[in-house]
């Protein structure tokens, strides 16, 4: 009969908590509380890889994601997009998830609604569209990119896309960023791109995987800078100088974490009363 | 019509949503509903895709229109077929010999390129001379990362008893074990409040009309 309360109680008390929840979310999106964000070493030093990279450089974009991590990973592409293509780079797509090539088409068709007619597709921008395979399939990209992406997603031969005229492998890329999900994703690139291949490497990745990732910002550069989820999203909008959908997330992520560390403290205080208790009824029993 | 089928889109996608958060009252039918027509849906959209868009271009397409340049596509063909054999339980046995090679070639090649990245590479980058940095936050962290690693290593040594001594580098071990589980938690909590926040967007802006 106890455990039966105990379990309504606790079962009353998580709806509250997951009602608040989304109180603490949805209210800051309906009326923001202006609370900016700032950069931190691991955005700007993939930042700085693009930034640093000559105008004309081919690079490859990989969206090794689909829908389900979009709102993290989303605004990545397009912010890295944009900046790519202020910098003048050519861009070619690529996914190791299915869906990621249709992931990559919506990100080139919201960056391209800044650059209007500027960007053309097969000569500023193309998308190779998806190819299992992980590492193997990098690898095969070392011999001859050709073989791998006969075709675009548009069904043009590769020889046919200006883009990809001068680019037998890639090797001849500058560098690589991979939007990643999971695996396939960002540790094949490491392994293999810049493993095998030395080209510089930076990732996004959801929050989530972002710490399994740390290690690889190191001394030896194997990876060229981290983006960790949407905190990361909205720093690098923050660095190309415009506000996105990750730089409106930040302001309910705030207070839904304010709102987490009450939670943690409230939870833990409560913790130790019930042990108080515990323990000074005992000592009553015992005399 | 586009603009009857995106806001049809937009009210099914709503709806899903809803379903899927009413779990967090209970169980029920429409998260059930919700539930299996995702399972049928994903399961549905990867045979489709894999039969249009891996197997047509990359393997009928070629042994159709130029068999003799590509009839070593025969191969990973046959190996295919023999994987599907699994599904017959007298010929499942087939099937353990393409499991065999896929398990065997994907162990060699990630083990060559794991060995690099995850083994050599990783601990060049912890033999640093923290005092090459102007900065003190890099001399710290440089030395934090040094100590982390040995001590961190060291409290997976389990050949002589952490006592004495050898209990002072477990210890400080597992501190920064803890800490990188911390952060972890933090990074986890980020994730899902992030997901969270994509979908009260949506909800509050294309289909509500809330915000602008």
């Amino acid at each position: 009969m106890s455990n039966d309360i105990n379990l309504t109680k606790t079962l009353r008390e998580r709806r509250i908590i997951f009602l608040l929840l989304v109180l603490a979310v949805a209210i800051p999106i309906i009326f923001p509380l202006g609370l900016k964000t700032h950069s931190t070493p691991l955005t700007e030093k993939a930042f700085e890889l693009i930034e640093s990279t000559p105008a004309g450089s081919p690079v490859i974009i990989s969206f090794d994601y689909d829908p389900s991590t979009v709102t993290e990973l989303q605004p990545m592409a397009i912010a890295i997009i944009e900046h790519a293509w202020r910098k003048n780079h050519k861009i070619i797509a690529m996914a190791m998830w299915p869906q990621g090539s249709q992931m990559a088409d919506m990100a080139f068709a919201e960056v391209q609604k800044k650059f209007g007619e500027e960007k053309v597709y097969g000569v500023d921008y193309v998308n190779l569209g998806y190819k299992p395979g992980g590492m193997v399939i990098i690898q095969a990209m070392g011999r001859n990119l050709k073989t791998v992406f006969p075709k675009d997603t548009a069904m043009i031969d590769y020889d046919d896309i200006p883009i990809l005229k001068n680019i037998k492998t890639i090797k001849e890329i500058k560098y690589v960023v991979s939007l990643s999900a999971g695996d396939p994703g960002l540790r094949d690139w490491i392994m293999t791109a810049n493993g095998k291949f030395g080209i510089p490497v930076a990732g996004g990745t959801t929050a989530v995987s972002a710490p399994g990732f740390l290690p690889y910002v190191n001394d030896q550069n194997q990876l060229s800078g981290l983006l960790g989820g949407l905190k990361a999203a909205a720093e690098y909008e923050l660095l190309l100088g415009y506000e996105g959908t990750a730089s409106r997330g930040m302001n309910p992520q705030s207070v839904a974490h304010i709102f987490i560390l009450m939670l943690i403290v409230a939870g833990n205080i409560r913790v130790w009363r019930n042990r108080k208790k515990e323990k000074m009824a005992k000592e009553v029993k015992n005399g | 019509m586009a603009e009857l089928m995106k806001t049809i889109g937009i009210w099914l996608s709503a709806y899903f949503t809803l379903s899927i958060f009413s779990f967090l009252y209970k169980d029920n039918p429409f998260y059930k509903l919700a539930e299996q027509i995702f399972v049928g849906l994903s399961a549905a959209y990867w045979l489709v895709y894999t039969i249009y868009n891996i197997l047509i271009p990359n393997l009928f397409n070629k042994l159709f229109t130029d068999f003799a340049n590509n009839w070593i596509l025969l191969i990973p063909m046959v190996l295919g077929i023999m994987m599907l054999m699994r599904m017959f339980p007298k010929l499942e046995w087939v099937s353990r010999y393409p499991m065999a090679i896929m398990i065997g070639t994907t162990a060699a090649i990630a083990m060559l390129l794991s060995f690099q990245s995850d083994f050599l590479s990783q601990i060049a980058a912890t033999i640093v001379n923290p005092f090459k940095f102007s900065s003190p936050v890099d001399i710290v962290g440089t030395i934090l990362i040094i100590i982390g690693t040995i001590c961190g290593i060291y409290f997976f040594y389990f050949s002589k008893k952490p006592e004495g001594f050898y209990k002072i580098p477990s210890k400080v071990g597992i501190w920064f074990l803890m800490v990188s589980f911390g952060a972890s938690f933090g990074y986890t909590v980020m994730a899902r409040i992030s997901l969270l926040i994509g979908r009260l967007d949506f909800l509050l802006r294309d289909w509500l009309h809330i915000i602008k």
